[in-house]
């Protein structure tokens, strides 16, 4: 015999939700103090509770006081629930944001330094152009191009690019902001 | 003012009356400081005694708990304590000296990374740069430490800044932190929601742990199982949080617990966990652990809930506050308590067919169980018992009947063998006027025998009783059990002569080898002056039971 009313029995859907796994990329917005050893801390937790962090960047916030951290971690391996409770018992944390995805803006920049013979070059610019890349250094036998997107932009352009030969690729991690809700 | 004592001061401001620690070079100052502080210090003779002796002062007290120690080797010996504090979630605070700030990472001498080292095992931890921030430092280090889910917080001062001049101005306000605030009252829709749940439930259990005591909610506990006929079990942290001569009491649960509770456990319908934490020594087997229950889960720690086990009903919050309004909303529902009578039937006819028990020797052996017997006959009931860890830990747990928090003080976390006699030493300068009754195994308590030093230059009149067996008892058992008995550097050999040993420290060592005499020879210990240390020859092989094995669920009981 179960326990309880049926509205308690509706809460079995707390199994699901807690603990659980979300299958998804989770962007995480973090508001710590800018204090020394803040992010020391934050990526300790994370290794010490097995937690990998896929991509991470840092940087100041519009108050000298805070700086934000942005980190993507794997929805599919670890459980957000769980990361983001774990994150909040760090003193210094102040908030944290789960992003969602429809109503979030990432982006991320990447520099990518492509082999560009003559013969092949026209080709290369030709997909940075689609890309709405830019290029930022010429060399005899290579360019280097800078672009700017979501995750998936990027990935997709290094698709393109890789086969002309990749010499190396800088990627800083995936930045995020709340979309404005519409104002009516 | 000298910064260092701007420290004392800070540390007075919050009450702090006895301190624990070593001096060394990183630390003069501080030293130099506690000369004038009129503060209580305690002279360890080991960093580590010195931090469980801050431990054992704060599970005995509530209050925070300070310990001092020297950089690099002072600190390192620290660091046991930390850990251990992290995991029993222990309110305290400990104050390392560093080397001077010009010295900081080149590897100076007696310098570590203590606040490296320390950040996965801290509650939070501060390292100084400013001197101006040590008041500060020490009131927020108080605040963290003793609130929200209590535990161990470091700080970290140069030698350099403890010699600045600052100015000291006492602080009064609580502090502000931005990443702090603990969540304390508990929503009350989700409240209501565990109380209709246990009112529907047909077989309730009460698993309640370590937060009853660090809460101080044992009087809350009572009331809420006194308002209806709930059985009560309690974690081995929980113990004393529920009165164990109470009829609705079944014995502590997990892997030494009894078969009634674990059993009940297995069978409940609906387990209400109050300041505990689904620790493997608790659920065995995670996928087969209380396979028919819902659970509502009280803990002051958000992190905890569903952490092991998914929560149907998460409430975060102090169970201090908590728990009266569980009690309110639960009497408000008039549920019929007749209920639960074929739950009981069940209940009492397991712990007929399961009573703890033991097979008492024919002659004048003496059975580890015997032994703890005798110590709740000696000391009526009423000592603060401390714990080192192994066998004699789990037999006190299981014969000890703890009927007050505070009284069982044991490491359940980290599980440090060696926490027995410094954490007495803590429990009897906090409590003066109670009995403290170290229970130590021979394996454990060579590890911080040294503490008895303390113990008798500072005139604190522990008592040690030492179940000794000859091995690390725990550790043969599951060779015996689980390793074909296959018994590698269990056996401790040639130990120290213990009576002789207590003696060369100035203490006071007696032995006893016959069962009719060990309860006559611990109220001689009891009723003696000044540290005691009574060496109890037990049984060589005996086995703790009942036990789950590692890995299986609770129904698998075996002994």
């Amino acid at each position: 015999m179960e326990a309880g009313t049926p509205d308690l029995i509706n809460l079995e859907d707390l199994d699901a939700a807690a603990g659980a796994l979300t299958g998804r990329k989770h962007v995480v917005s973090i508001l710590v103090e800018n204090r020394p050893g803040v992010l020391a801390r934050i990526a300790g937790l994370f290794s010490r509770r097995g937690f990998n962090i896929d991509t991470l960047a840092v940087g100041p916030t519009e108050d000298p006081e805070i700086s934000r951290i942005t980190l993507t971690v794997d929805g599919a391996v670890h459980p957000i629930d769980q990361v983001t409770k774990q994150l909040h018992k760090l003193v210094n944390v102040i908030k944290i944001r789960d992003m969602e995805p429809g109503e979030t803006i990432a982006r991320e920049m990447a520099l990518f330094k492509v082999s560009a013979p003559i013969e092949s070059r026209a080709e290369i610019m030709q997909f940075a152009e689609i890309f709405r890349a830019k290029i930022v250094d010429v060399s005899r036998r290579s360019l280097t191009i800078e672009v700017t997107g979501s995750a998936d932009k990027i990935e997709a352009f290094e698709r393109m690019i890789r086969p002309h030969g990749l010499i190396e690729m800088v990627r800083t991690g995936e930045i995020a902001i709340a979309r404005s809700k519409s104002d009516n | 003012m000298r910064a260092a004592d701007a420290l004392m001061e800070a540390l007075k401001a919050e009450g702090v009356e006895h301190i624990f620690g070593i001096p060394g070079g990183a630390n003069l100052p501080i030293y130099d400081a506690v000369h004038d502080a009129d503060l209580d210090h305690i002279q360890a003779r080991h960093e580590q005694g010195a931090g469980h002796m801050a431990e054992g002062y704060a599970k005995a007290s509530g209050r925070v708990g300070v310990a001092f120690a020297t950089s690099g080797p002072g600190a390192t010996n620290l660091i046991t304590p930390i850990a251990d504090a992290m995991l029993d979630s222990v309110p305290t605070v400990f104050i390392t000296g560093q080397v001077r700030t010009d010295l900081i990472g080149t590897d100076g001498f007696q310098e570590a990374d203590v606040n490296g080292i320390t950040m996965p095992i801290v509650k939070h931890s501060f390292m100084v740069q400013d001197p101006r921030h040590i008041p500060d430092y020490i009131h927020e280090a108080f605040h963290i430490a003793s609130t929200g889910r209590p535990g161990p917080v470091l700080v970290d001062v140069p030698q350099d800044l403890s010699r600045a001049d600052i100015e000291y101005e006492p602080i009064t306000d609580t502090p502000n932190l931005p990443g702090y605030k603990p969540s304390t009252e508990g929503n009350i829709k989700q409240i209501r929601i565990a109380a209709r749940a246990l009112a529907n439930a047909q077989r309730p259990i009460i698993y309640a742990g370590g937060g009853v005591i660090n809460g101080n909610a044992s009087e809350e506990l009572r009331e809420l199982c006194a308002s209806d006929n709930f059985p009560v079990t309690c974690t081995l942290m929980g113990l004393g949080g529920f009165r164990a001569s109470d009829e609705q009491w079944l014995g502590m649960l997990g892997m030494h617990g009894t078969r009634t509770a674990n059993y009940a456990m297995d069978n409940a319908d609906l387990i209400v966990n109050i300041g505990a934490r689904f620790d493997d020594r608790i659920t065995g087997k995670l996928s087969e652990f209380a396979p028919r229950a819902k659970f509502v889960h009280i803990d002051i720690d958000p992190a905890e809930i569903s952490k092991n086990v998914p929560a149907h009903i998460p409430i975060v919050g102090d169970v201090k506050e908590v728990l009266p309004k569980l009690v309110k909303e639960y009497r408000a529902s008039q549920a019929d308590s007749s209920r639960l009578d074929a739950w009981w039937e069940q209940l009492h006819a397991w712990q007929q067919e399961y009573p703890l028990g033991y097979e008492d020797s024919d002659d004048s052996e003496i059975k580890p169980q015997k032994m703890i017997q005798a110590m709740f006959a000696a000391t009526e009931g009423d000592a603060i018992i401390t714990s080192d860890v192994g066998q004699h830990q789990m037999w006190a747990a299981q014969y000890y009947g703890f009927d007050k928090p505070r009284r069982w003080i044991n490491s359940g976390g980290l599980g440090t063998m060696g926490f027995g006699l410094p954490s007495a030493i803590g429990a009897k300068v906090a409590q003066p006027d109670e009995t403290v009754v170290c229970l130590a195994g021979d394996g454990s308590l060579i590890m911080t025998c040294q503490e008895l030093a303390t113990a008798v230059r500072h005139e604190i009149p522990v008592k040690v009783f030492l179940m000794n067996n000859g091995y690390f008892g725990m550790v043969r058992q599951w060779q015996e059990l689980f390793w074909d008995g296959r018994y590698s550097s269990v056996e401790m050999g040639p130990s120290p002569d213990w009576p002789k040993l207590a003696e060369a420290f100035g203490a006071r060592g007696m032995m006893v080898d016959d069962k009719n005499e060990v309860e006559g020879a611990m109220r001689d210990a009891l009723t003696s002056e000044g540290p005691v240390l009574l060496d109890v020859r037990v049984t060589k092989e005996e086995n703790c039971y009942p036990m789950i094995p590692a890995g299986a669920a609770a129904r698998d009981m075996v002994g």
